[in-house]
């Protein structure tokens, strides 16, 4: 049911062949931030809109496409950025991670492993990991242009010697094969790990500040630490209350006025997949 | 010995406006030379153009690296000139807050250095950042404060531990005692005389304070419309001048 | 230093002030000047106010310029030295008591006095042992040696000036007036210091109003009167 009055995906033909361009620059140069002319989405900045330009210039209509919000497939920015592509460019879709061609994701990686062919995009609001370090844009470009990063750790040395350890627990920089400090979005550094060596390809896109980076298949991600603090994907010491997962991230919800709390998966998909299988096993 | 640093004719203009032109000298290794002349002689156009902060017109700036031997500092690549800029030379400002992250703790201030230059041991970093904090005598105690919570003099003082950790050979500074407290004048001028003779640095010091260099410097050299119009032994040049212009600036000097 | 042991020598030198302010004025101050010191010897410049000698003990050191002719110290020439050879000279050969003390203020008297030392790349600890020892022969009270001297009477910063230009054994020593405002017992180890270093070999230049000063430890007298510029002409 492919409103007759867009081309496909929304976005002209022209929009789509520039960001491909800069997506296919910015898989060249992994991690490095590449411009583009990010154009009005219809929808207001802050939703997505850098996400919704990616996977509107990678979606071809045999794809089948996935859309989540800190894991969860049924959040209202989840719901209608689904329901733009159904409408704009006819694709099927699906809330099964493995069975997604293309996942666009706001704050998370899907607990699923991904494999190669899939995309997996993230709605980037600040791409640039020295922003609040060095607010001048020409130096920070010349600073990533050099590999001058002294200061990205000065920020982890202030969070230590403030705190005692790290205390970002999401947009945890890291650098790339070695070269370019990025910041992989709001995700969760429980998610860090997954960044390195994925089979899919990975694309970050930030609509409001223009910028596109990319991590090809396989690419080296490590996450920045000192060797007597060294990194650790954290997440809260509990068991999910549904599906008593151990080794997914979790969400804390408050049940009632009373501060009684649980946690379950933020990834609703696995943890679905996890009660089903284990209905099914039970009958 | 080779000098530390030969400048040959050195120039630079702002389009039609002079900066400097045809600057000339060899500084030796352990010499401490000092810049002075009146706002707008050009002086801290040369240190700029020195530092590599401006880009010269013409000329010549070659450093004796460590690694290399002399090279022409002008003639290199950015990222050559960067690295060169915070492990063997240092640069400390007139305004501290110009030189210092105020957003960022004493400890942070002092390790910035060291990370880029890639140490990632934290206690390692930490230890130096304390050892420096007491070798410019602010209290280690104070290593997590940030510098806004800082006087200016203690302020100017982590300036130098910042710049000096790393164990630099070269120190540009530009007015490192203006706009400072005469009491705190000469307590900076004390430990960076000690710091000089101790690290056995080599120093160019912009300054139109003709006491600071007389206390500082072993040379001097005095800046006119953007030309040297005298040079040499600063007892020499502040008690025998020679040009008209020095004689000028030594006699508008209040006696102390 | 040549074969004959001389340590200072002085040959034709001239010098005149320019005062480009005012009106390109000449002032000549010296004509001619020449004679030398050995090894062992100390020399008093004398002549009446305005002779020259502080500008020839200047010009000596290095601070006036010279001219013309040759000033040269242990084979240096002082008139056409680089500054790192005059500033290297100053540290290892040519020592200089002055009558004013020019100092960091702050910075305590002992280090003051250790100061020349430090530079040569003594240990803090032998360096102070050192300094410490002099002022203590030089009578200056132990509280004080934490101090700043700028903060001392006038006599106190003379002995301090002296015991900085006698804590390292220079080849060479430039002493003006270091007698003045000192009590009997401080001139007689001022006299005593100045023995000792002509002992080791010290070649002097001095200056001394002090006539019993000059008689008791002064080899020769050099009239300046000799080199004013009126004369020569």
């Amino acid at each position: 049911m492919t409103d007759a009055a867009y081309n496909f995906a929304y976005l002209d033909e022209q929009t789509k062949r520039m960001i491909r361009r800069a997506i296919l620059k910015a898989l060249a140069i992994p991690g490095c931030q590449v411009p583009f002319a990010s154009r009005e989405m219809p929808m207001p900045y802050g939703w997505g809109t850098g996400g919704v330009q990616l996977s509107a210039a990678v979606l071809v209509p045999e794809d089948r496409f996935k859309v989540i919000d800190q894991g969860a497939d049924d959040t209202t920015n989840a719901v209608s950025i689904r329901k733009f592509f159904e409408r704009t460019a006819g694709v099927a879709t699906t809330t099964r991670t493995a069975d997604a061609t293309v996942i666009q994701t706001r704050h998370r990686i899907p607990e699923t492993p991904l494999a190669e062919g899939q995309i997996l995009v993230y709605q980037v609001p600040i791409p640039e990991p020295l922003r609040f370090l060095e607010p001048r844009e020409t130096e920070t470009r010349r600073m990533h242009a050099l590999g001058d990063y002294g200061l990205m750790h000065v920020k982890l040395y202030e969070d230590i010697a403030r705190h005692g350890h790290v205390s970002a627990a999401y947009a945890y920089p890291v650098m790339v094969e070695g070269r370019y400090v990025m910041d992989p979005s709001p995700i969760p550094k429980f998610d860090n790990p997954k960044l390195s060596g994925c089979p899919a390809i990975q694309l970050f896109g930030a609509g409001r500040e223009q910028r596109i980076h990319a991590l090809p298949p396989y690419t080296n991600v490590v996450s920045l630490d000192f060797e007597d603090h060294p990194f650790e994907a954290s997440k809260p010491e509990h068991p999910c209350a549904l599906c008593g997962a151990t080794e997914s991230y979790l969400d804390e919800v408050i049940t009632d006025d009373r501060g009684t709390r649980m946690f379950v998966c933020s990834d609703t998909d696995f943890c679905t997949s996890r009660r089903d299988a284990a209905l099914e096993a039970a009958q | 010995m080779t000098p530390i640093l030969s400048v040959r004719t050195l120039s630079k203009s702002y389009g039609p406006r002079l900066g400097c032109r045809g600057v000339s000298f060899d500084l030796w290794p352990g010499e401490v030379m000092g810049i002075v002349g009146e706002s707008g002689s050009g002086k801290s156009t040369l240190l700029g153009c020195l530092a590599g902060h401006l880009a010269a017109d013409a000329g010549q700036v070659i450093f004796d690296t460590r690694s290399h031997g002399p090279r022409d500092v002008l003639a290199m690549a950015e990222p050559e000139r960067r690295a060169l800029s915070r492990s063997e030379w240092a640069f400390v400002h007139q305004h501290a807050r110009d030189g210092l992250r105020m957003g960022v703790s004493a400890g942070g201030n002092v390790g910035e250095r060291l990370m880029a230059a890639g140490a990632r041991n934290y206690g390692a970093i930490r230890g130096a950042a304390q050892d420096w904090l007491a070798r410019v005598e602010i209290d280690p105690g104070r290593i997590d404060d940030r510098p806004s919570a800082f006087s200016g003099g203690m302020q100017q003082r982590l300036q130098i531990a910042r710049n000096l950790v790393t164990g630099p050979r070269l120190v540009f500074m530009d007015e490192p005692t203006g706009g400072l407290d005469v009491s705190v004048q000469a307590r900076l001028l004390d430990l960076l005389r000690g710091l000089v003779r101790d690290m056995g640095l080599s120093a160019v010091i912009v300054t139109h304070d003709l006491a600071v260099v007389r206390l500082l410097a072993d040379r001097l050299m005095v800046m006119k419309s953007g030309e040297v119009v005298e040079q040499g032994l600063t007892d020499q040049v502040l008690d025998d001048p020679q040009h008209g212009y020095t004689q000028l600036l030594v006699s508008s000097v209040l006696a102390a | 230093m040549d074969g004959n042991g001389r340590m200072i020598e002085i040959a034709g030198v001239s010098k005149r002030f320019v005062l480009h302010n005012q009106g390109s004025a000449e002032i000549p101050v010296l004509a001619g000047a020449g004679f030398s010191v050995a090894r062992g010897e100390c020399v008093a410049l004398t002549g009446a106010s305005g002779a020259g000698k502080s500008t020839l003990m200047r010009m000596i050191y290095g601070n006036y310029r010279t001219d013309e002719g040759r000033i040269a110290i242990g084979g240096i020439d002082m008139a056409g030295a680089e500054p790192r050879q005059v500033i290297r000279l100053r540290r290892e050969v040519l020592g200089h008591v002055s009558q004013f003390l020019r100092v960091v203020p702050r910075v305590p008297t002992i280090e003051v006095v250790a100061e020349p030392l430090r530079i040569l790349g003594m240990a803090e600890a032998p360096a102070r042992d050192r300094a410490a020892a002099l002022l203590g022969r030089l009578n200056v009270p132990e509280r004080l040696w934490t101090l700043s001297p700028t903060t001392f009477s006038g006599g106190e910063q003379q002995r301090v000036n002296i015991a900085r230009g006698f804590v390292h054994p220079y080849p060479a020593l430039l002493l003006d007036e270091p007698t003045a405002s000192l009590d009997p017992a401080n001139r007689a180890v001022v006299l005593d210091l100045i023995r000792e270093a002509k002992a080791r070999g010290c070649a002097i230049v001095g200056i001394f109003h002090d006539a019993g000063a000059r008689a008791e430890i002064c080899d020769r007298e050099i009239d300046m009167t000799a080199f004013s510029p009126e004369r020569a002409q």
